[in-house]
């Protein structure tokens, strides 16, 4: 819907930004918001959310969109649609395309794609080294001056520390952030899953959660030394969760993401072999889930981060030591937060929607993104049912299928999303 | 019939089976798991006390050789096979309690050509209760019982069972359990 | 019975009773003239073998023809499974010949199970990765029970790498659901941490064990773990784990050794003890016949 002016009447907005958590009226104009509370509007195109929650569009720190070069199982295209279907308005792309987008001329490519697809505001991560290899650092300045905030070699755990020390500090000059994969390269050698009971009893291989805690404790002092940003992607067990708890007792500049899945899932969820939740950080065990589930309500944990990973059809039915890690999840993500955390009182729903939206919209530096929802900002809006029930499955706006919730009834669901004053999610469906 | 009866039957089988073959050499004589195989041995016994002849018993079981394999639900219940002679050239008096639609004793004779090339085979059943589903016939019979398709024959034997007796009890559906033959 | 034969936890201790029961009748057919019988005819048995293992797949073999089944071998080294065609590809075709049973053996643990996903015949591992080789284990049992009477009660210990090896998972369960009492043995680095939760004591001496036992079970222990670094060197490892024959004079008359064959004789076992677990292995390979001709009769022989 292209209207010039849209009234989204009688949902119960909740925005974190502001503190609003009540029933309002938001109209749209020329792609701003307008005006905030009871809604009386000429000649505006009316959109009933009765009984909807609306809240700032969602924001991911980390999607794999896999364009350029695995446009098998992803473009920046049906990457943005199945964003856009999940509620969220921005999207970080990681950088682990192939090209490597360790230069501004990859970084530009996908902004393009982006641009033309219309659906959301993708920002693409650059690379901290080139070709993700760990050694050389890749042209942080000039990427951060094509637009870049974000960088990672995820995918990839930087394993000398003086690499890493480097790109702190180097980074502080442009004040963008650092956002490392946390994996112990040797322990985590041969490791299909989580390193524990059920592991030997499904005779594979396993890694214990000390091989992403090791690296996490590393991070963050290289953090505190070099007073550089950091960010540690996935979080997947208890004492990782601890180091970022003493890091920001220090001081220390470092914020956390935790996915859907390892908040949903434990190692027990793989018994019978399903490759789609074959991940990577694995998911781990039940004390491990809660202690994620615990930093992320008391905000150790700052947000939801989805490690939307495509993978073809082809690649996951393979034998389960063959199939690559990753589970799809920006079509899900907001689903399974409100079924497993904010429906059983784990998380309240405002704490969710910071985690989702506001808390990411700052750490990526979105500026139009995460709130507040008042007038005179860009019309970035998600509105969504709470109480609706679904099964997951295909058909997937996303071009690959691999998701880890395949066949599960979830609670909650995207009616609309509103991009820039563009309702580009109407019912549930994109409008191109 | 009741335990006299089963007595007197036997003894009249063991009777015609000496008549018919002349005496005892180079007969067998091959039960058919259960049961069967205990009163093979009680023919056995009886042609010693007869004859004062010795005729060795064997006892086959034939759930390999059934042609209903894969189409009940489990894979029906095996039970011992055991013929400690070599069957070859003899006169193999297969001995079974209750004859019915004749499969088991069809399966009975193929197991027993893979055991060796008896010279004749002949068939001694306690009860000829009828319904035969195949060309199949009992050279000594202990009680024909004529029965509804419909009917169970139930045989006890003291070895298996604590007592001994014959009863024809109501209908509970047409298919023979391990009771019928 | 159940339909696929994944993992030794599946059975109840009634279905192992009645595999190993039904399986004295399959050893008495090994004694006829004519070792046949016609139960499985016009059935198609598969052997899907990723991994080079002529013992095994011979004893299926076997076993499926003595059942009178008609068999197909797919294994690597030749045809479509070293051309590199896909596990799922190769399951469709089998599935569209009519496989009724497909017996597979291959290196990542959990591919049986994935198969089941794409076919109706019924799936038998015949080992897979480090997971399970349940079928291993049955016999195991059925020769364990023949020269005991029974397994329950029994002293059991599985002496080597116990990380690495299928066959201890499969054996360690069935002898604790069947009632004995199992040590597993060997380097802490190449006994799984949460072993005890498999139903099983934990030592890391294997001395102190050797007087109480009824079976003795050594485990292969391949060379290449000593460059894995899960143990320093062979010498020393021998030194500690292995069966010598001062150590087979600690154990109690009438204890039986045990080995899933082939032996690294001078590692798990010196050269001057080979020879004694080897009529046990000699028992081990008509026991495995029969076991594995009962596990398709009771998985086949029913209505499908």
């Amino acid at each position: 819907m292209t209207a010039r002016r849209v009234l989204l009447r009688g949902a119960r907005l909740v925005d974190p930004a502001s503190g609003h958590d009540g029933v309002a009226d938001v109209l749209v104009e020329d792609g701003l918001v307008a005006a905030v509370g009871d809604g009386e509007a000429t000649r505006a195109t009316i959109v009933d959310c009765g009984g909807l929650v609306l809240a700032p569009g969602l924001v991911d720190l980390h999607a794999h969109l896999r364009q350029p070069g695995r446009e098998d199982k992803e473009t920046v295209e049906t990457g943005s649609r199945a964003a856009a279907e999940g509620g969220y308005t921005a999207i970080a792309a990681m950088a682990n395309t192939e090209p490597v987008a360790d230069n501004v001329a990859v970084i530009q490519e996908v902004l393009a794609l982006a641009e033309k697809a219309g659906l959301c505001e993708v920002h693409p991560v650059g690379a901290i080294t080139t070709g993700l290899a760990g050694e050389a650092m890749s042209e942080i300045g000039e990427m951060a001056g094509a637009g870049v905030r974000l960088f990672s070699d995820d995918g990839n755990c930087i394993p000398r520390s003086r690499v890493l020390r480097m790109a702190l500090e180097y980074a502080r000059a442009f004040d963008v952030v650092i956002a490392d994969h946390c994996e112990d390269a040797s322990l985590a050698e041969g490791a299909q899953m989580h390193e524990g009971y059920t592991s030997s009893f499904l005779g594979l291989a396993g890694q214990p959660a000390e091989t992403e805690e090791i690296m996490a404790v590393r991070d963050v002092l290289l953090a505190r030394l070099t007073g550089g940003r950091l960010h540690l992607c996935h979080l997947s067990s208890a004492g990782s969760v601890d180091a970022v708890r003493r890091a920001k007792a220090h001081g220390v500049r470092v914020t956390a993401e935790v996915t859907p899945h390892h908040l949903s899932l434990t190692d027990e969820d793989l018994t019978d072999y399903d490759t789609n939740r074959k991940v990577n950080p694995p998911l781990r065990s039940a004390e491990d889930r809660e202690a994620l589930r615990a930093g992320l309500a008391e905000g150790t944990v700052d947000a939801v981060a989805t490690d939307h990973a495509p993978h073809a059809i082809e690649d996951k039915e393979q034998e389960f030591d063959q199939a690559p890690p990753g589970t799809i999840g920006l079509e899900t993500a907001l689903a399974v937060v409100l079924t497993d955390l904010v429906g059983p009182g784990r998380l309240t729903l405002s704490r969710a929607i910071e985690a989702m939206s506001t808390a990411p919209g700052r750490i990526l530096g979105a500026s139009g993104h995460g709130g507040p929802v008042e007038p005179g900002r860009e019309a970035n809006l998600v509105a969504f049912d709470p109480e609706v029930d679904w099964v997951v499955e295909a058909p997937f706006a996303s071009r690959s299928r691999n998701s880890a919730f395949l066949g599960r009834t979830l609670r909650g669901r995207v009616v609309h999303t509103m991009f820039r004053g563009e309702l580009v999610v109407q019912d549930g469906k994109a409008q191109r | 019939m009741d335990e006299a009866e089963i007595r007197r039957a036997l003894t009249r089988i063991a009777h015609e089976v000496l008549e018919r073959n002349k005496g005892a050499s180079s007969l067998a004589l091959v039960g058919i798991a259960a049961r069967g195989d205990d009163l093979a041995r009680r023919l056995a016994a009886e042609i010693r006390r007869i004859e004062g002849a010795e005729v060795p018993v064997g006892v086959l079981d034939i759930t390999f050789y059934r042609d209903d394999i894969g189409l009940r639900t489990e894979a029906p219940e095996v039970h011992e096979t055991r013929i400690g002679f070599d069957i070859t050239g003899r006169t193999v008096v297969l001995v079974d309690d209750v004859l019915f639609t004749g499969r088991t004793i069809r399966s009975a004779m193929d197991a027993l050509v893979d055991f060796g090339r008896p010279r004749a085979v002949q068939l001694a059943v306690l009860v000829d209760r009828g319904h035969r589903e195949l060309p199949i016939r009992a050279d000594y019979v202990g009680k024909n019982v004529p029965t509804r398709a419909d009917e169970q024959v139930r045989v006890a034997v003291k070895e298996v069972d604590g007592e001994d007796f014959v009863v024809v009890d109501a209908g509970s559906g047409g298919h023979p359990g391990k009771g019928g033959t | 019975m159940i339909k696929h034969l994944l993992s030794m936890t599946q059975l109840s201790r009634e279905d192992v009773t009645r595999v190993l029961d039904t399986a004295n009748s399959f050893r008495e057919v090994g004694t006829r003239v004519i070792k046949k019988v016609p139960a499985l005819r016009g059935r198609t048995v598969v052997n899907l073998f990723y991994e080079n293992s002529t013992r095994t797949r011979i004893s299926f073999e076997l076993a499926a023809k003595r059942l009178s089944a008609d068999v197909i071998n797919f294994s690597s080294g030749g045809s479509s499974v070293s051309k590199g065609e896909s596990l799922k590809d190769t399951a469709l075709t089998l599935q569209a010949m009519g496989a009724d049973a497909i017996v597979i053996r291959h290196s990542s643990s959990g591919s049986p199970a994935t198969l089941t996903r794409w076919v109706t015949a019924s799936v038998l591992n015949a080992g897979d990765g480090t997971h399970e080789h349940p079928t291993q284990g049955l016999l195991d049992l059925y020769t364990i029970r023949e020269r005991f009477g029974r397994i329950e009660g029994l002293r059991a210990a599985i002496v080597g790498d116990v990380l690495h090896s299928r066959v201890a998972r499969s054996l360690t369960f069935g002898l604790s659901k069947m009632g004995a009492e199992v040590t597993l043995v060997g380097p802490p680095t190449l006994i799984p941490p949460d072993a005890p939760a498999w139903g099983a004591e934990v030592s890391y001496e294997l001395d102190p064990v050797l007087p109480k036992l009824d079976v003795c079970y050594m485990l292969r222990v391949q060379r290449e773990r000593q460059r894995q670094q899960f143990f320093p060197s062979v010498r020393e490892y021998s030194s500690l784990y292995g069966l010598s024959r001062d150590r087979v004079a600690m154990l109690p008359e009438g204890c039986m050794i045990m080995h899933p064959g082939p032996m690294n004789r001078g590692v798990e076992i010196a050269s001057d003890v080979a020879d004694l677990p080897q009529s046990v292995i000699t028992e081990q390979v008509t026991n495995g016949i029969a076991v594995r001709m009962s596990l398709l009769y009771l998985m086949l022989g029913g209505a499908s």
